[in-house]
């Protein structure tokens, strides 16, 4: 039986493990460690235990498969009208740099309709191959007929890595997939590297809303699966002259499905969505009034950025709810991030504390997202909004 | 029509704290809560229920004392709460996760729809609902924003994109995902409370669901957690000073300097 357990010759009642544990499921009983029922068995208390105090029994997994059967890094080519998302580039450059390592091939997989321009963009931004399925009933993206088709491919192809964007869509086929093939899937992931002594992919991920990070693996079964968040790795310098094949797999491409798309609506007409946005400019309940916002707005068009929002503004009704950034928001990671009249609560950093440069304008000089900011100014954003719209028109013509 | 939520119990708080001298984790604040996005799950179920007729059942999987937890769901209009519990669930993943509730919800059977939250806070995976349903071998949509359309058999909702919404059909029974556009959670009423008292919260084993042990828990957890560490931000602040009129400038300067303008 697989369980954590306290070795309480080793124990010495130091009381880090207590600390360490997430769940709150370690209680000093004297001066012995006690695992709790709510144990959930992560296992973060066993690195905490400076002693060896702590006994993590692992057991056997299930399903388990020949893992030397498997070969090959792909990832998941997201596209809109034969364009292909960002986060196909960005992945293509972390595959790229996975399937090196492993001295193996990197394959994109594109499915819609109409994808000949897409194919050339892939392979110019690192594709070995690009496996194409294309159909008139595929040109928009159908949770169904996706799955049904990508597991085909899987089945036959047999990677040992697969990536997909932690985008609505890869967050939705993502596990659709593992769930039916029986793999593992991390979620969300910021790092990818392969374990120099075995090959295994490690993966990177935040947790408990960007506090924790933890690091998972997926020894026994295939393809170690992850999606991987917006903006985190750096696509190639595209090349056109490079080399790749593109393949046209046979799969059966559901005729009729349970599932049917009956409409796409845009209602957010910006250049550019947040995760994907270079420079986001946020507001928050400083600006006083719904009306501001236009403020963040011609910031945002001026710097060509996306505009983002406290949940503050959306719970009051001030902007739509695609906006708010933060724990029960989006996750974003631009460039640059302009938080104008946001407090800075700890959930509004677990969405956008990993931006690059934080630029934070606030009245008041203990407004917590000062403690995160590149650069701060106190000051009143409606007196610093119209200013700097001005001064970065005049700069940027 | 019959409609099962799925509900999970995750820390109060998110805030992990390091402890300079120590280098560990602190952790304030463990007291437990219903994961905020199921709240609006439980809400859309009990409001279907109410419009439909029929019966809103929850399930968690978790340990024992989630049982209390789940009280506050049958406060707000819930009929019947079940819980999930055996150490053999223990160290789930999403996989396991999934499977152990598709094996609870089939246990539960005659349902028309399960609605989950759109990820857990402390995982923030946003997994289980897509593996369950492909558990259950139904179909499903994450993200949902709004039902436009209910009944026997059918459902039209609204799926949350990240430019807009897109409109989807599905047959029932299917799984949805929703996010906290959706609704906006009531609370318990009096009524209620009373009866959230005195209810009688099922907890089911994994025999009591039919569950292969082999699947569940760590055992049916491909993935496994290797390390964890706390992130450092090391972060220079700089507070820029002066008139507003400098500030903007000096603000300007420094960012132009630093080419963080896309690059079209
Ligand atoms: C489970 C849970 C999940 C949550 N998820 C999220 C989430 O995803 N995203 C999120 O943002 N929040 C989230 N929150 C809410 C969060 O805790 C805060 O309540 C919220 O972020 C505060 O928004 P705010 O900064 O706009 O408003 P406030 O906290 O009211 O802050 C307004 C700030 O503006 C400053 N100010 C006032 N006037 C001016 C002026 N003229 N010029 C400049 N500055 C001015 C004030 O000094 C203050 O700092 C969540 C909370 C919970 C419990
Ligand atoms: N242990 C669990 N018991 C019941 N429901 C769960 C459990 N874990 C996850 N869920 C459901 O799945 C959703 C997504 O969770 P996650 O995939 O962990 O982010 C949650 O909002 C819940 O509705």
């Amino acid at each position: 039986m697989s369980g954590i357990r306290i070795i309480e010759e080793s124990c010495i009642g130091c009381r880090l493990c207590v600390k360490a544990c997430p769940f709150g499921a370690i209680r000093m009983d004297g001066r012995k460690a006690v695992i709790l029922d709510n144990c959930t068995l992560c296992g973060i208390c066993v690195p905490a235990c400076k002693f060896n105090a702590i006994d993590y029994e692992k057991g056997p997994v299930s399903n388990a498969v020949d893992i030397t059967k498997y070969s090959g890094v792909w990832i998941f080519a997201e596209q809109k009208n034969g364009v292909p998302e960002p986060i196909s580039y960005e992945l293509l450059g972390a595959g790229r740099k996975l399937a090196d390592d492993r001295k193996t091939r990197l394959t994109a997989v594109v499915i819609g309709d109409k994808l000949s321009d897409a194919c050339e963009k892939l392979i110019a931004y690192g594709a070995d191959e690009v496996m194409a399925v294309e159909d008139g009933s595929l040109a928009v993206y159908n949770d169904e007929s996706y799955s049904d088709i990508f597991v085909q491919m899987i089945r036959k192809g047999r990677p040992e890595i697969l990536l997909m964007g932690a985008t609505t869509y890869g967050r939705s086929l993502a596990p659709r997939i593992a769930s039916r093939i029986n793999t593992g899937l991390t979620a969300d992931c910021t790092r990818l590297e392969i374990d120099p002594a075995d090959g295994k992919l490690l993966q990177t991920r935040p947790a408990f809303g960007g506090n924790l990070m933890a690091t998972i693996i997926c020894p026994n079964h295939r393809p170690q699966m992850a999606t991987v968040r917006h903006k985190v790795m750096k696509p190639l310098e595209p090349d056109y002259s490079r080399k790749g094949l593109v393949t046209r797999p046979e799969v059966s491409i559901p005729r009729e499905t349970s599932v049917k798309v009956r409409e796409v609506v845009k209602t957010i007409f910006e250049m550019v969505s947040l995760a994907e946005a270079d420079v986001i400019v946020s507001g928050g309940r400083g600006l006083g009034a719904p009306e501001n916002f236009k403020l963040i707005n011609e910031l945002a068009e001026v710097l060509g950025g996306a505009v983002g929002a406290s949940r503050a503004t959306v719970d009051a009704g001030w902007i739509e709810y695609n906006h708010q950034v933060g724990q029960t928001g989006q996750t974003v990671g631009p460039h640059v991030y302009f938080a104008c009249g946001i407090s800075g609560a700890v959930q509004h950093l677990a969405g956008m504390s990993s931006s690059d440069i934080i630029v934070a304008i606030n009245k008041n000089p203990d407004a917590p997202i000062f403690k995160v900011a590149t650069f701060g100014i106190v000051g009143d954003a409606m007196e610093i909004l119209p200013l700097l719209i001005k001064e970065f028109k005049a700069a940027l013509g | 029509m019959n409609v099962i939520v799925c509900v999970k119990q995750v820390p109060g708080t998110n805030e992990v704290k390091m402890n300079k001298e120590t280098n560990t984790i602190i952790r304030e604040g463990a007291e437990a809560i219903i994961n905020p996005f199921d709240t609006y799950a439980v809400e859309e179920g009990v409001r279907i229920k109410e419009q439909t007729g029929g019966k809103a059942t929850v399930i968690s999987m978790g340990i024992p004392s989630v049982a209390e937890l789940l009280r506050q769901t049958i406060a707000v209009g819930i009929d019947e709460a079940v819980l999930l519990s055996d150490r053999a669930f223990a160290g789930s993943d999403s996989l396991a996760t999934s499977y152990a509730l598709s094996k609870g919800i089939n246990k539960i059977g005659d349902f028309d729809l399960v609605i989950c939250g759109k990820q857990a806070m402390d995982g923030d995976t946003a997994q289980v609902g897509p593996g369950l349903a492909e558990k259950l071998g139904i179909p499903h949509t994450t993200y949902v924003r709004k039902i436009e359309e209910i009944r026997k058999g059918y459902i039209r909702c609204q799926r949350m994109t990240e430019d807009g919404y897109e409109v989807i059909e599905m047959p029932l029974p299917a799984v949805i995902t929703v996010v906290k556009e959706i609704n906006e959670p009531r609370l318990p009423s009096l009524k209620g409370m009373m009866k959230a008292k005195k209810a009688e919260i099922r907890i089911m084993t994994a025999d009591d669901i039919g569950a292969d042990k082999d699947l569940c828990g760590l055992k049916g957890s491909p993935t496994q957690v290797v390390e964890t560490f706390v992130p450092v931000h090391d972060v220079n602040s700089e507070m820029i000073e002066g008139t507003p009129g400098e500030q903007v400038k000096r603000l300007a300067e420094k960012l132009l300097s630093m080419k963080f303008m896309t690059v079209k």
